[in-house]
């Protein structure tokens, strides 16, 4: 899905839902893999990739979106960069959970503007690619929420 | 250590060093120093980052040093912006990245706000922002106070094996007032074009 897409860097901080990647990230040779200390620093990063002329994916779990927005909003909205997110989606497949990590997960994201795709299943994974195609066709930022328990 | 009690240097002569040793590294300003490199340096690839995110310039400097990585980047921070990340730090030691530097324009107090403390200034025992760089693993670390030593030093400084982290004590300035240099999407078209050609 990264190598489809052209992915340079993922600049991540992994969760449950996303941290089983890790063996893949580290073995591919298509792209690098920065690890961050705080989701803020992913943004970030990824805005200097992005202007330095490559194509990075930001990989973190939703709580992490949460806490980085202020680095979020500097980088898409004030430096106009449309970048692009790999966003855990901590218990999105629990029925009746009481995470408000889940709770304000999409409200968030409608709140920033941010468009997103919700893939709650392995088949749904193309989704993703079609996704940050279209987002980088229309030069706009993009996220994909991946459920926890999902792939 | 903290910047409460001891001497410093004056903010702009201590910019003036670094400029005099500037050749075609990206600069990435931010703080106190997007006010002051600006007077200091007209150059395709300076970028003063404002509107920032306080705290996002090293991690943003760490990108373009990642992108560039036969170019030197240099970022210019400020102490407060630095307290806010610290984990960027490790951070940069662990992405293998040997073609940046982190100065620390150390005051002491947030200026953008009015010139209050910071924690590092208010606390009862030195901070040591050094100490924690080379905690970190950054290889080369120094922290200067006075100017001489300084501007004696600095040309060995930033040939030291990277990344580099400075720590520059400087007078804090009272009238501060942080504008913007100019819209952002004009200056980032400028940047491109010119990290376009590195």
């Amino acid at each position: 899905m990264l190598v489809e897409l052209g992915v340079t860097h993922v600049v991540w901080l992994p969760d449950s839902a996303i941290g089983q990647w890790e063996q893949a990230f580290e073995n591919a040779s298509q792209f690098s893999l920065v690890r961050v200390c705080r989701e803020g620093e992913a943004w970030a990063t990824a805005a200097g990739l992005h202007l330095g002329g490559m194509r990075p994916m930001v990989v973190i779990q939703n709580t992490g979106l949460f806490e980085s927005g202020d680095a979020m909003r500097n980088v898409v909205f004030d430096l106009g960069l449309p970048l692009q997110a790999i966003v855990g989606y901590r218990s999105a497949l629990v029925p009746n959970s009481s995470d408000s990590a889940r709770h304000f997960t999409e409200p968030i994201l409608k709140a920033w503007g941010l468009d997103y795709v919700t893939i709650r299943s392995p088949e749904e994974l193309p989704r993703v690619v079609e996704h940050f195609r279209k987002c980088r066709t229309a030069a706009k930022p993009g996220v994909a929420l991946v459920a926890e328990g999902s792939m | 250590m903290s910047t409460t009690e001891k001497e410093r240097m004056p903010l702009v002569a201590a910019l003036e060093v670094l400029r005099s040793l500037r050749d075609q590294q990206i600069v990435l300003t931010t703080m106190g120093a997007a006010r002051e490199w600006p007077k200091l340096s007209q150059h395709a690839l300076d970028l003063h980052y404002i509107p920032s995110a306080m705290g996002g310039a090293p991690p943003l400097g760490l990108g373009l040093a990642l992108a560039k990585p036969k170019c030197e980047v240099i970022v210019i921070n400020g102490d407060g912006a630095m307290l806010m990340n610290l984990g960027s730090l490790v951070t940069i030691v662990a992405s293998g990245a040997m073609n940046l530097t982190v100065v620390v324009l150390d005051n002491g107090v947030y200026e953008v706000t009015g010139g209050q403390k910071t924690a590092a200034a208010a606390a009862h025992a030195p901070v040591d922002l050094a100490a924690m760089a080379a905690a970190a693993g950054i290889p080369s670390v120094r922290r200067y106070q006075d100017l001489e030593t300084w501007r004696r030093e600095a040309p060995q400084v930033v040939a030291m094996p990277g990344p580099r982290f400075i720590v520059l004590s400087v007078d804090p300035v009272a009238e501060y007032q942080l504008k913007s240099p100019g819209p952002m999407a004009q200056r980032l078209d400028a940047f491109r074009a010119a990290l376009a050609g590195i």
